[in-house]
């Protein structure tokens, strides 16, 4: 599967899309990227005076690109696959942080499969910036399974 | 002998897993993992890993889909510890 049909079947459109693009995929981890454009709207908020991206998308981020963008190439080699079905929940997170992002910035995340059986998902995931500066680095896993009825 | 001492291990797999309400007395034989000890399905396959850890066994998806009480657990423990 090409990664322009990977990210065409994630379950996420805009506002809550936070991937762009994907560099490398196997079924053992997959590097992506997004860049956060600076009318993203958290960032009126977060923080009032000084637009930063929260550490929540951040983790987002990760976990798109790191367990859904993953997920999906796991299931494709599952038979019968539906990818009209797929249904996603993130189940746990353990992320640290370590530089801000601020609104314009382009981030790498690389993540890498710690195991994968019966759907659920854990990977190890790190974001860098465009400096190639660690931005945060952690553990995220989810169930991904493909759901007749979407659930 | 041998069973009584699998369900205690197999009890000591789940307390990690329960939620604060649910303390490691309310587990029982008949115990439902997800809909009485209110466990999520993306722990019940962190209770799965562990139990092929600890007994030295491999599940497979139709065990997982089996295992909904801890006793089907203590079935499949038994049926693949015997058949080892």
């Amino acid at each position: 599967m090409d990664f322009k049909k990977i990210i065409e079947k994630l379950p996420y459109s805009k506002p809550f899309l936070f991937v762009d693009d994907l560099s490398k995929i196997d079924r053992n981890g997959v590097n992506g990227s997004f860049c956060f454009s600076e009318d993203l709207e958290f960032y009126q908020g977060h923080f009032k005076e000084l637009p930063v991206t929260p550490g929540v998308i951040l983790t987002e981020c990760c976990a798109q690109i790191g367990l859904v963008c993953l997920g999906i190439i796991l299931l494709s080699e599952q038979k019968d696959t539906n990818f009209d079905n797929i249904a996603v929940a993130f189940s746990s997170s353990e992320m640290e942080f370590y530089l801000p992002v601020y609104p314009g910035e382009t981030v790498f995340v690389s993540s890498e499969k710690l195991y994968f059986r019966f759907n659920k998902l854990k990977c190890k995931v790190k974001m860098y910036n465009a400096s190639k500066e660690l931005v945060c680095k952690g553990e995220l896993a989810g169930m991904i399974k493909n759901s007749p009825n979407g659930r | 002998m041998k069973e009584e001492n699998y369900y205690q291990q197999l009890k000591g797999i789940v307390q990690p897993y329960l939620p604060e309400d649910v303390s490691v007395d309310d587990i029982s034989p008949d115990s439902h993992f997800i809909n009485e000890l209110n466990i999520n399905s993306a722990n019940l396959v962190d209770i799965v890993l562990d139990v092929e850890d600890t007994f030295e066994i491999t599940l497979e998806n139709d065990d997982m889909d089996q295992m909904q009480t801890v006793n089907d657990a203590m079935v499949i423990i038994n049926k693949k510890r015997s058949s080892k």
